[in-house]
């Protein structure tokens, strides 16, 4: 019999993410609560909090933070969860797709929908709070390598969460709980300084507080801002190597939880 | 080579012993039928065939590879039809054929398939909307788009209406024409009959009776049964001579009411897995 190759895996991979995507921007729930709530709650918590230009900026910096860690981390688990609820990922194991495949079309869900997140923050900011975007190439390279690593190692620790949770249903609990506890301990609502050592530590292990750190060292209005970090300096050396961990370690955990349905095995 | 090849496969949950020790047989081309009444392993045992599931002991061998091993290229080779699958609901049809095309290297042209389990007026409905038997019937479309060499169906026609399970019957006996190998797992005994050249009986997670729907569980040397009308009410003989048995009583005149019956796929059924 012929063997035909079989498509290349990165071909399969981006093919995987045109359908995300299509189907993702088809339903409104997406649209309303993975797209808007970190504009929303920008809108209102800005309203609130905001009383000068250098805390709107720090704020949306935080906020964007926040916001690519609800799509990637707490979005793309349940995307997992509901494709192992759905059969989606039963009919993948029966088709000649490999995994990889599977995943950097969830990459690119998640890459993408971040991206909307954002320029749509961005854009309140801007409306709304007078945000000033940065100007020198050097603060939005900056921005794009901290959005892709904080994207990559939040989607890796999602899916690998995602095997805890049994259904959609308990999987919001399961994602939700850390990702909220999170945004107190990491500087997005209350900023680090205020918060005590230990809950300070705490948040430094998890990815979110380096994003946000990331991001507030793009926005700030100078780097003499970088005072107000819990190190005093914006640490993007640390930041790098911070999510770098947390990719390898999503990497390991994905391959050695990941289940392809609820009853495997 | 037999397209599948099973001896003395064991599957256990916890305490329960769902599959205890079944052997299998199905040649190339053929369109076999495992029958059995819920829980009789039937979803476990096709499960192991198409590596989505573990086995605990047995030797399974599925186009010449063992499914807890076997790669992508073995998989391209497959076509599996979920049971309950409520996927791609956000898609449409067509997009979804043309999506999963994709993943093969001699798919069958999307708009044919699509043509083939008649959702051609439906091609621009999203999964979501389909009613029961069209959403079946996107699930062969998907099961078939990769040009299988062999097809799982696990309980296809389950909530199908009696018309849309005899549409979608000719539609697997045309793939069975193709020359595809058909594995199918089923509870409705008339479903077997009318798809199956052979049959196995799965009950306690072991096969209890395999043959051709005709000569299953001894059906066809079993005694028949000759019922007829007198004067005295209704008359019943079993009888392993049916032929001469008539002979012998038509001598005293016209027999009102006359049958002749051997029991039933069903009765052979009822009977095997009691």
């Amino acid at each position: 019999m012929t063997t035909a190759t079989l498509p290349g895996t990165l071909s399969l991979g981006l093919s995987r993410g045109a359908t995300e995507l299509r189907e993702f921007f088809r339903q409104k729930e997406n649209l309303i609560f993975t797209i808007s709530l970190p504009a929303l709650l920008m809108l209102l918590l800005g309203t609130v909090y905001v009383k000068e230009a250098a805390a709107a900026q720090m704020f949306a910096a935080s906020m964007i933070g926040a916001g690519i860690i609800s799509t990637s981390f707490v979005g793309l688990g349940m995307s997992v969860v509901a494709d192992r609820e759905d059969g989606t990922l039963k009919r993948l194991r029966g088709t000649p797709m490999p995994f990889t495949s599977y995943f950097i079309g969830k990459i690119v869900l998640v890459f993408v929908s971040s991206l909307f997140e954002a320029v749509l923050l961005l854009a309140v900011g801007v409306l709304r709070f007078d945000l000033e975007l940065p100007t020198s190439a050097e603060k939005w390279l900056t921005f794009a390598w901290v959005f892709t690593l904080g994207v990559i190692a939040c989607s890796l620790i999602g899916v690998a969460l995602s095997s805890i949770a049994k259904s959609t249903r308990n999987a919001a609990g399961v994602l939700n709980l850390p990702y909220i506890v999170l945004q107190f301990l990491s500087g997005v609502f209350i900023m680090q300084t205020a918060l005590p050592e230990s809950l300070r530590t705490a948040g430094s292990l998890f990815p979110l507080k380096w994003v946000c750190q990331g991001f507030r060292s793009v926005f700030a209005l100078n780097d003499d801002y970088a005072v107000m970090e819990a190190a005093g300096s914006w640490e993007l050396g640390k930041v790098a190597l911070v999510l770098g961990a947390w990719t390898i370690v999503g990497l390991v955990l994905v391959g050695r939880t990941f289940r392809w349905s609820n009853t495997s095995r | 080579m037999n397209a599948i090849r099973v001896r003395g496969l064991k599957k256990a949950y916890k305490d329960h012993q769902a599959v205890a020790g079944v052997d299998l047989d199905v040649a190339r081309g053929e369109v076999f039928a495992v029958l059995g009444p819920n829980g009789a392993g039937k979803t476990t045992s096709v499960e192991i065939l198409e590596g989505h599931r573990d086995r605990d002991a047995g030797e399974v061998s599925v186009l010449g590879a063992d499914p807890a091993k076997a790669g992508r290229e073995w998989r391209a080779k497959l076509g599996i039809v979920l049971q309950s699958a409520t996927d791609a609901a956000n898609l449409t049809v067509r997009e979804a054929v043309h999506h999963y095309a994709k993943y093969y290297a001699d798919p069958r042209d999307p708009e044919e398939v699509i043509d083939l389990v008649g959702l051609t007026e439906k091609a621009k409905s999203r999964g979501g909307t389909l009613s029961g038997g069209q959403r079946r019937r996107l699930d062969v479309a998907l099961g078939i788009i990769g040009r299988p060499e062999l097809m799982f169906l696990d309980e296809p026609t389950t909530g199908f209406d009696p018309e849309a399970r005899r549409q979608f019957w000719s539609l697997i006996k045309r793939l069975a024409a193709e020359g595809t190998t058909i594995l199918l797992t089923t509870h409705y005994l008339d479903e077997a009959e009318a798809l199956a050249d052979r049959v196995a009986v799965l009950a306690g997670g072991r096969v209890v009776a395999e043959g051709t729907p005709q000569t299953l569980g001894g059906r066809a040397h079993a005694d028949a049964t000759v019922r007829w009308l007198s004067d005295r009410g209704h008359q019943e003989i079993r009888t392993a001579e049916p032929t001469k048995t008539i002979a012998e009583l038509s001598r005293h005149g016209e027999l009102a009411e006359l049958t002749v019956t051997r029991p039933s796929l069903e009765d052979v059924y009822l009977e095997l897995i009691a």
